[in-house]
Order: structure tokens, then sequence, then C-alpha cells
């Protein structure tokens, strides 16, 4: 596994040996209990998975509103919800939207986890297990606890957060309500998401931190090199894996956060906090176009296939042998 | 929290030379930034969930708890409801766990330790599956629900939730699995077992560590869960789950924060629980696309 926490990591994951010989008719009658083990498995997934997401490929090629939900008998209509939603600029807007809300979160979440991480090593020992905790804390919060609390701390009238800007001479933030506002309400999901996923970026970096040799940062201060040149020329290429991967868990993440947004504003107010997931709920559920939702789902699916198809091979490496 | 340290002695610790007092000034105070950052939003939570109302809607506010009261608490347990919310969220929650765990054991099985044609291609699936984009497939599962009569019932949130967490927990066996010799299962067979009884006599017992820490992350998955919750349950409001109803507490609380903020830590207790229990083992998992917290 990837950290150097883990007292006993699990050892590479290799091929079973091979069964011993046996006798031929026990081989022909065992041979069927590896397929009756995973079965269920198949079967779970089968209905539980692939049949909702081959559902939603087909609702993207049907027309599909409320009657048909209600009585069935969907036409098919070929490319013409790709169509409609293509060509609506609003569509766009959503993706520029999502783009932006992504890139900003992960900047920020990276940014910020790799100096917690360089922070956390530099640390004596109680001070670095006390933020360490604290970390944990954050990271064992649960989104909807989470959600409600930040809706708190930024209440207009009582909200501790007016109080100290007000305190510290902001006085336009007296009984500000940051949830009318589109800008505002934006910046406390990408506030909420960042303080939320900080944790797992800093801890897992300082779990890389502690597998570099000393050695190698001493070399480099005997050639010379100031803090941001070792970090540049030993921390940032020992680590490089590490960063690839939490940068695309962070980017899957990040761009299909749902909970947060609709939870705290339900992609408002007048569609600020619109991103792709949020956007084909609406269509969906209040607008009772199945069709176009399903359609926007699969366009999503297919923005995000690039993270995941990356991620996928990185899985594939790790855990080496199939 | 000591696990957290120990593994430093894995590798070789990065040592730096000490500097001087003065220039580990500005690094401690960062720490303690840091340290407020991330624990005063929870802080927050309970210091309100314990302070009288008055002290709640006060324009100075008051950051120690200096006249703790548990009325929130009685507001926030009293509330209608609440008690089948609890219930509905921990049935849903432990049959989700249990029927992944007994699929995923099986299935683990299989693939650590046999040899069949389809192996390959079948870790491919579940590598696939752990990635499955959930957050679009909230539409297809709310027609399919309701086109198959299971609409607003626990019994389409646990099988949802199930899914979910079917394929970490499988690769994660697999892990714990392979980690265990197959020779011990080998011996236990020449010394007259049968298959089954060896595994459940000899691997079993030494799996057990493995199979509480992978339900546990299972765990904190399904009770956290709101998006499929808040689609697949509608009208029957008695069927819902926490997640769901502390998200709609402007609702039930009005403006009263206290009995919000105490709702929201009793749901979150729990989890807190978990994360204790599981200590060194979250990042990994974590790693591994388990749970997002």
């Amino acid at each position: 596994m990837l950290t150097a926490r883990s007292a006993a990591p699990p050892p590479a994951v290799t091929d079973p040996p091979p069964a011993p010989p046996r006798a031929r008719r026990r081989v022909r009658v065992g041979a069927l209990w590896p397929y009756l083990l995973v079965a269920p498995t198949v079967v779970g997934a089968a209905f539980l998975l692939v049949y909702p997401l081959v559902r939603n490929t087909m609702m993207s090629f049907q027309h599909f509103g409320l009657g048909e939900l209600i009585r069935g008998g969907a036409t098919w209509v070929g490319f013409a919800n790709y169509r409609t939603v293509l060509d609506d600029p609003e569509f766009w807007t959503v993706v520029r939207r999502t783009l932006w809300w992504t890139a900003l979160n992960v900047a920020l979440i990276m940014v910020l986890g790799t100096l917690v991480a360089l922070m956390l090593v530099r640390l004596g020992k109680r001070m670095r297990l006390a933020v360490m905790s604290g970390l944990v804390l954050t990271w064992a919060t649960p989104v909807i606890a989470a959600t409600t609390i930040f809706q708190w701390l930024f209440q207009s009238r009582f909200g501790v957060v007016n109080w100290a800007l007000v305190k510290l001479g902001f006085d336009s933030y007296r009984d500000y309500s940051w949830f009318a506002h589109g800008g505002s309400t934006f910046a406390i999901l990408v506030a909420l998401v960042v303080w939320q996923s900080v944790p797992f970026a800093a801890l897992t970096l300082y779990g890389g931190l502690t597998t570099i040799p000393a050695e190698l940062y001493e070399s480099a201060r005997i050639d010379g090199a100031g803090a941001w040149q070792s970090f540049r020329l030993v921390t940032f290429p020992m680590l490089r894996p590490l960063f690839a991967l939490i940068t695309s868990l962070e980017v899957i993440w990040c761009f299909k956060a749902f909970t947060q947004i609709w939870v705290i504003s339900e992609g408002g107010p007048n569609g600020a906090t619109t991103t792709l997931p949020i956007y084909a709920f609406q269509i969906a559920q209040s607008l009772h176009k199945y069709d176009l939702g399903a359609a926007v789902s699969t366009l999503t699916v297919l923005i995000l296939l690039v993270a995941l198809v990356f991620n996928l091979r990185r899985m594939f490496r790790q855990e080496g042998a199939l | 929290m000591t696990a957290w340290t120990t593994g430093k002695a894995a590798g070789p610790a990065l040592r730096r030379p000490h500097r001087l007092r003065a220039g580990r000034l500005p690094l401690n105070l960062a720490a303690l930034l840091t340290l407020a950052v991330s624990v005063f939003p929870v802080y927050w939570m309970v210091v309100t969930a314990f302070k009288p109302a008055a002290d709640i809607q006060s324009d100075t506010p008051s950051f120690l708890p200096l006249h703790p009261t548990l009325a929130h608490f009685g507001t926030a347990v009293h509330s209608p409801g609440f008690g089948t919310f609890w219930r509905n969220s921990l049935t849903v929650t432990l049959g989700a766990v249990l029927l992944s765990l007994v699929v995923a054991l099986l299935a683990a099985f299989a693939v650590g330790r046999m040899r069949w044609r389809g192996r390959r291609a079948f870790l491919l699936m579940v590598f696939v599956a752990q990635m499955a984009p959930w957050e679009a497939l909230l539409i297809p599962m709310y027609v399919i629900a309701r086109d198959t009569d299971m609409l607003d019932r626990l019994s389409m949130l646990t099988l949802v939730y199930f899914m979910t967490t079917l394929p970490f927990t499988i690769v994660t066996l697999r892990g714990f699995l392979a980690a265990i010799p197959v020779e011990l299962e080998e011996a236990a067979q020449v010394d007259g077992c049968t298959r089954p009884a060896a595994f459940r006599r000899v691997t079993f017992p030494l799996l057990a560590p493995g199979l509480l820490s992978t339900s546990l992350f299972g765990f904190i998955t399904a009770w956290n869960e709101f998006a499929f919750a808040n689609t697949l349950i509608i009208k029957n409001q008695d069927a819902r789950t926490l997640p769901v109803w502390l998200s709609s507490f402007s609702n039930v609380f009005g403006t009263d924060w206290g009995a919000t903020m105490a709702a929201s830590s009793l749901f979150m207790l729990p989890v807190l629980v978990v994360f204790l229990l599981l200590q060194n083992r979250v990042t990994s998992g974590m790693t591994a696309g388990a749970v997002k917290g």
C-alpha cells in the first residue's frame, strides 16, 4: 500500500497457487465452485450497477417525461436529447462553472495539503500529534454534519463569522446573508469542500514525506539548494506518483460533488452553484425531463472518464498481478 | 492516536537539524492556526449544542459553554420521528454492510484461493465497479425503483448501499486473505478437514480483523450517504434516514440552532467512534477509494 503508516502492509497480492492434482471426478464438480461463489456479486452488479447504467443510456435516447414515467411506452428519438442539451447555452455555462469549481477546489486542496504536510514533518512530536488529531477530526466529520455546521457558522444574524468580521472592522458584514448571493455561496461551498478534503491530502503526503531518506536533503543542502529548490528537486520528484494519485482522486471527488451543494444551495441562488451533477438532477427531478437529465448524466460521465481511466490504470499497477 | 507516529519508524525519518528557537516560532504558529481551523467548526457545533438558547442568540458569542445544558439534546431526541430515523439509518447501514461482507467474502475466496477461467475478467469488473459514477445513476435508479415498486422502501436503499460498498469490500478482503498463508489451510486439510471446514476453522479467525475494519469503512459510507436516500425516499417520510432528516433541519427545528447542532453531534458520534477504532488504517483505505469523508 501507499502509506508508510500502516504497521503491517499487506503483501503484494499474487495469484493463488495451482490447485493440487485431484481425482478426475472431483475436479469436474469442484470446477463449478468459484463460479457459484462469485455469482452473488455478478448478479448484484448486473441488477444494481449495469442495469441502471444501461437504463440511463437508453433514457438519454428516448423521449422520457412524466407521462412516460407513469404510463411507460417511451419512444426512441435518436440523438435529439443530446442535440437539445448541447445547443443550450446554459449547459455550456454549467460545464465551464464545473471545470472552474473543480480546478479551484483541487488547486486549493493540493497547495494547502502540501503545505500542511511539509509543516507536519518539521513539527515537534507533541505538536504534530495534536495537528494530526485535528485533521482526523475534520476528516471524520460527516458531510451532512459539516454542511449543517457551515450554515450555522455563516448564519446572518448570530453566525460567528459575521461577528468576527464586524469585530475586525468590516462593518458591512453586520447581518450579511451569505447564502443570498451567488458569489458568497460559491465561496462557502469551496471553503467547505477544501476544509473537508485537505486532511486526506495532507496526511497521505505526510506519509510519503516520511519515506524520503534524509540523506537526499542533506546532499541537496550541501550542494547549496534552498528550501524551494530542495522541494522542487527532491521532494516533488520523489512523491510524483503520490501527487498524481491525490490530484486524480480529488478531481473525481470535486467534479461529482453533489451532497454539499444540494444541501446548502440546491444549485442556487440563481444557479450560481449549479455544477453538472446538480444540473442533471434538477432537470430530471424538478422539471421531470428525465431524458435530458439522463443525457447530461451521460455527458458528465464522459467528461469524467479521463480522470477515471487514469485512476483505473494506477489501481491496476498498484495491485500488481491480477 | 499513537498509531500515527509509530509508523514513522518504518521509514527513515526525515530529521532536520534543530534550528534556533526563533526559527521555530512561525512554524508553531502555523501549526496552531491549522489546528484551530480544523477543530473549530466541530468545536463550535458541540459548544452550541450545550449552550442555553439565550447564549446562542446573543450579539457577543461566548466561546465556552459557561452554562452547559442538555436541553437541546432533549429537543433533538424528542423531535417527531427521531427514533424512527435513527432506527432506519441503523437498519439500512447494518443490512448493507452485512450483506456486502458475506457476498464479498465468497467472491474474495474464489479470487484469492482458486484458479478458474474468467478470474481476471471478474477482477477487472470489480475494479471498474469501484470507480462507478454513482452520482450519475440517481435518476435511472429512481426510475427503476419506481417501475419495480421499490420507491420509499428501506430495502431498496439497503441494496444500493450494498452495491456501493461491495467492490471496495472485495478488493480489501482479497488483500487481507492474501496475507494469510494458504499452507495453514492445506495443513488443516491434510489433518482431515474438508475445504470449507479448513477455511472456517483456520482462515476465518485470522481474517476477523480484516473483516472488522472493512465493515467499518462500509459503515461510514452507508451511514453518511445522502444523495440516494434523498432521491429514493420521497413520499413515505417515516422511511427517511438521518442524513436526509438532518439536511432539512430548518423544517424541523426552524431557527433553533442549539437543537440542530445537538442533532448533528448525535449523528456524528457513531462515525467518530468508528474512526477511533480504525485509527491508522484510515489513510490506506481512503487511498483505495473506500470512502470520501
